[in-house]
Formats: C-alpha cells, structure tokens, sequence
C-alpha cells in the first residue's frame, strides 16, 4: 500500500483587496494525483509560487483540500479524528530554523513531540535520547537551541520529528538559510535516515544539487504536475526545465551546452563524475 | 575615497562574561567601482562586519573611515553616511510595510528630507531598475511573488541613491530565476551607475560568476582578501573552514587528473566550456 496518496487534489484560496469587489479566488495546486511509496526519497521542485510549499503542508493537514483527499497510510486527512495520528507519522521541517525551535534546552525541545502524544515518562527520555543520537546531536542535549548554528538547530528539528518515529518526514526548503557546511551536514542526516531507516523523505527545494540524492523529483508548475520520474529522467529535458523557470544541475547544463555546441555527450549526465567518464574518453 | 577599517575587534560578552571576539583586527578598504563578495561559514563575521561599514556598529578597538573621516569623530555626519552606503539585510522583504509598493519604496527617501513629489519620481526610477512596471506601483507589497518582493525591498534601498551597495545573502530562498534577476540587476547597477557592490554568499559560483575581489571570513578575522582567482586557489584551506571552492574548478581537477589538460583555474561555467571545447577542436 502506498504511504502517501494524493487524489485529485485542488486547493483554493481567496485574497481580500481593499474592498470587497477586491476579491480574488487563487488556485494553489490544480488537481493533481500522487501516489508515494514506503522509503521513496522525493525532491519536489518548482519556481516561487509553484505550490510546491501548499503540496506539503496538505500531507500532515496543515492545509485542507478544497477538492479532493489526501491520505496518509490509508487516514483521510480530512478527518479531525484522523489528525494526530496523520502527524505523528508525517512531520514537516521548516525553512526557517528558528520558528520552529520551542524548547529552552535542546533535549525538552525533541521532547516536545512524544510528550504531546501523552508517552510515559522513561518512554520519553529513550526517544529524546536516540533521536538525539540518529542527528549526531547528543553532545549539545543540554545546550540552549539559541547557542546552535541554522544547522545544528535543523537537525534539532529533525530530532524533534525523529522522536514521534514518523514514516515521512516533509522538508520545506531545510538548507535555504544555511551555510555549505550546515547544508551538507543536514542533506547527509536526511539521506542517512532515509537509507537506514527506511523514513520516506519528501524535500521542497531550489537546488538542483541536492536534488540528485532523490530517487524520484516532481516538478511542479502554476499548480500542476509538470514533471515526475527519476533524476536522470528529469535532468535530461533541460530545455523543458528552462522553459518551467528552472535550472539543473551544474554537470548536466555544462554538458547541454557542450551538446549545443556538437560534442556528443549523453543526456543522462548529471554529476562531475559522469562528465569528467564521458568527457576523458574523446582524448 | 574609500570604506576603510583600520585594526577593528568588536567584542562582547557572554552570559559567562567570557570575551568573544566577533571581529578581530580587520583591516580592509573598500575603494569606490568595486565589485566584491563576502564569504564565510555562519558565525565567522560577515553580518557583523558589513553592519561596519556604515556604522550601524560601533568597534570596541580601531576606527573606520569613510573618505578619510573617522566616523565615530563628534563632528561626523553619520545620517548623512547611511545614506551614501545602504545595507539590504536578509529577507528584507519582512521589512515591507507600506500599503502601495510606491509609498513603501518613497519611504526613504522622504525619511532623508525629500519631498513627496520628488520622492515619488525617485522610487519609480528605482522600481523600474530593479524592472516592476508602472501598473504594479499602486498595488500592494504583500500581493507579489517572493522574488518580486525581495526587489521591491532593493528598490527601497536604491531609492536612498546610495554610492556603496551592501546586500546580505540576497538571493536566500529564491528560485532560480530570481536568483538570476538579483544578480543581474546587481552586476546592471554596477557597470551602469559604477554602483559599488558588496554581497555575502553562500554560494561559491554565484561570488564566482559575478565578483572581482572576494573576502573570506573566519572566526571574525580575515582569512583571504584578493582576486577570487587567486583566492579560489586556496581550494583546502576554503574546505577547512567549511567553504568549497566552485563546482566547475573541481570539475577541471578531476579533468586534469585524467589526463584532460585544462587551466586549473578555471571558475565559470563559460570558462569551462571554452577550455573543454578549446582541447577538443585541437584533437580533430
């Protein structure tokens, strides 16, 4: 069974003006179907204002559908009853490290989760514990959240959602605000968890870069699905991916403009690696 | 003419009144036409520093000058300084406020003593820099798209007709076309207005593609100021401190460990495709 299915999903909102004939209906996502499965590693890509960000906040009903459902592990969102469990096993990390940061010390921050679902005391501290060990955070466990980098303060994040043991995590943008270093600490705990643990990960980003640890990219556009399959798949229309207002990754543009100019190289390059094999073999 | 820092530290105290250094004997000038980018890992100095610049911070030891003045001297103009050299902080689009896009970008200059008549014909100029058309003036900030906003932001800036540009990761959380859209407008700003540009970046092919001169940031002190090529050819020392050194220099490592002759120095993608196509014309 999938653990996430999207059917026929619209969501519409309404923006006020000054007045009331001000009134504007704005559609976010525009019927769209998706069907995720277990350990799936997804990158959702797509220009500001996609509603790429709209996809993800519906998956924990954050937003409800105005037409059409969205089911995690089978619960309706749509359903009140539904909402806690839905939560538990799909949590969503945000942007902005420090929005998303309650507690006053890094360990009653990744604590706040499970003792919401109402767990026994030693329960708790287990959780705290190994989700602290999962992110490789252990040491600041005493530490004040305001003392970490955006970094360390994303994997607090990610802790926090670790200790409910989700079966999905949701990434809005969870580099967007850190620095090469905090990014590459923060993309190698997601694909670790995702590898290891088997959580299916779904990851809104801009950058192409990291996009190539997905196994599968949605691109989407005005609402819509515009694209879905494998890095490779994706990557190779790059005339399609400029005309959505998107990049690719540095290796395949090098290579499209290398093809432009008659050398004949594959579309499916996407890494350095892969342009370094196929550029070596012409010398 | 000039921004230049002579011996700053800027300390302070934390809750153990332990001395922190956020910035430790900087010495730096920036001279009018350049075009500069700030790199450095979070917390290495680079906000601190550029709040420097136009004395928004104060050094707890050494002395700015703008055109030779000392800015802390009592006689300073230092209202008169932040308007010659504006700082476009991180999403400064949280700072939008107005109800039309026009009145928020005439804010400044009207703050600075302009009238409203002149202020407007100032921030239309500046809106159609950074290109929002006529028929948005009147709408409001907060109905625009995040990449349109972040430039209705910049405009507010530039409507301060400022001779020293500071941005601060100015293209965090865009897509890539608004990405593009920033730097462009910053790279037009700088060739047509011999605007002075400074920008912290994350991303080392961004500094790559648009600056000429880079400073890296450590620890609050300066660990290279120079050329980017030149500085670009630290590519370990960048990797200690948590920086890289852009996608296609390493690209042409790799090519030249396989026997593939390329420059080393290679930074953007034109220069690789030039160099690439370059060895391969000559083998047939």
């Amino acid at each position: 069974m999938s653990i996430l299915q999207v059917k026929n999903l619209v969501h519409k909102y309404i923006t006020v003006g000054d007045s009331e004939e001000d009134k504007q209906e704005v559609t976010a996502i525009d019927d769209i179907d998706i069907s995720v499965e277990k350990g799936e590693f997804i990158a959702i890509l797509g220009k500001n204002g996609s509603g790429k960000s709209s996809l993800a906040k519906h998956i924990n009903g954050l937003l409800m559908p105005t037409e059409g459902a969205v089911y995690v592990k089978g619960m309706d969102t749509r359903d009140k009853r539904n909402l806690l469990n839905i939560r538990q096993n799909a949590g969503i990390v945000f942007q902005n490290p420090d929005n998303q940061i309650v507690g006053t010390i890094v360990e009653e921050d990744v604590a706040f989760g499970p003792e919401n679902m109402g767990m026994p005391v030693e329960d708790i501290w287990d959780r705290v514990t190994s989700a602290l060990e999962g992110v490789g955070m252990t040491a600041y466990k005493e530490a004040s959240p305001n003392h970490l980098s955006g970094g360390q303060k994303q994997r607090i994040a990610i802790a926090g959602i670790m200790a409910m043991e989700p079966e999905c995590i949701i990434l809005d943008e969870p580099t967007a605000m850190l620095d090469p270093k905090g990014r590459r600490h923060v993309l190698s705990l997601v694909k670790a968890l995702n590898r290891e643990k088997k959580i299916t990960m779904l990851m809104v980003t801009h950058h192409m870069e990291e996009v190539l640890l997905a196994d599968r990219i949605i691109v989407m556009d005005h609402g819509r699905i515009a694209m879905d399959g494998t890095p490779k798949e994706v990557f190779s229309k790059v005339d399609e991916m400029k005309q959505l207002g998107l990049e690719v990754p540095y290796a395949a543009e090098l290579a499209w403009q290398l093809r432009q100019e008659g050398v004949p190289l594959s579309e499916t390059i996407t890494t350095r690696e892969e342009l370094v094999e196929e550029l070596c073999q012409f010398v | 003419m000039s921004i230049r820092l002579e011996h700053v530290d800027y300390i302070y105290e934390d809750n153990s009144n332990q001395k922190n250094y956020a910035l430790k004997d900087v010495n730096l000038e920036i001279n009018p036409g350049e075009f500069i980018g700030i790199a450095g890992h979070t917390g290495s100095g680079k906000s601190t520093l550029i709040q420097h610049f136009n004395g928004l911070m104060q050094p707890t030891n050494g002395n700015v000058y703008f055109d030779g003045k000392n800015i802390y001297e009592n006689d300073f103009d230092l209202r008169g300084l932040r308007g010659k050299v504006g700082i476009c902080f991180q999403y400064p689009e949280h700072q939008l406020f107005e109800v039309t896009i026009l009145d928020d970008v005439c804010f400044g200059p009207m703050n600075f003593g302009k009238t409203r008549e002149e202020a407007e014909i100032i921030a239309k100029k500046a809106l159609l820099d950074v290109g929002m058309s006529e028929e948005m003036l009147q709408k409001s900030p907060f109905e625009l798209s995040g990449g349109q906003k972040r430039r209705v932001a910049i405009a507010g800036i530039l409507a301060m007709e400022p001779e020293y540009f500071i941005l601060d990761e100015p293209t965090a959380g865009l897509d890539p076309v608004g990405r593009g859209q920033i730097l462009n407008l910053l790279k037009r700003l700088h060739e047509t207005k011999k605007m002075t540009i400074i920008f912290v970046s994350h991303s080392m092919e961004d500094v790559a593609s648009y600056v000429q001169r880079m400073i890296v940031m450590n620890h609050g002190e300066v660990l290279f100021d120079g050329d980017k090529r030149e500085v670009f050819s630290h590519q370990k020392e960048l990797e200690e401190v948590g920086l890289s050194v852009p996608f296609y220099r390493y690209l042409a490592e790799d090519l030249n460990q396989r026997g593939f002759t390329v420059s080393k120095d290679i930074l953007t993608m034109e220069e690789a495709k030039e160099a690439i196509l370059k060895v391969l014309r000559k083998k047939r």
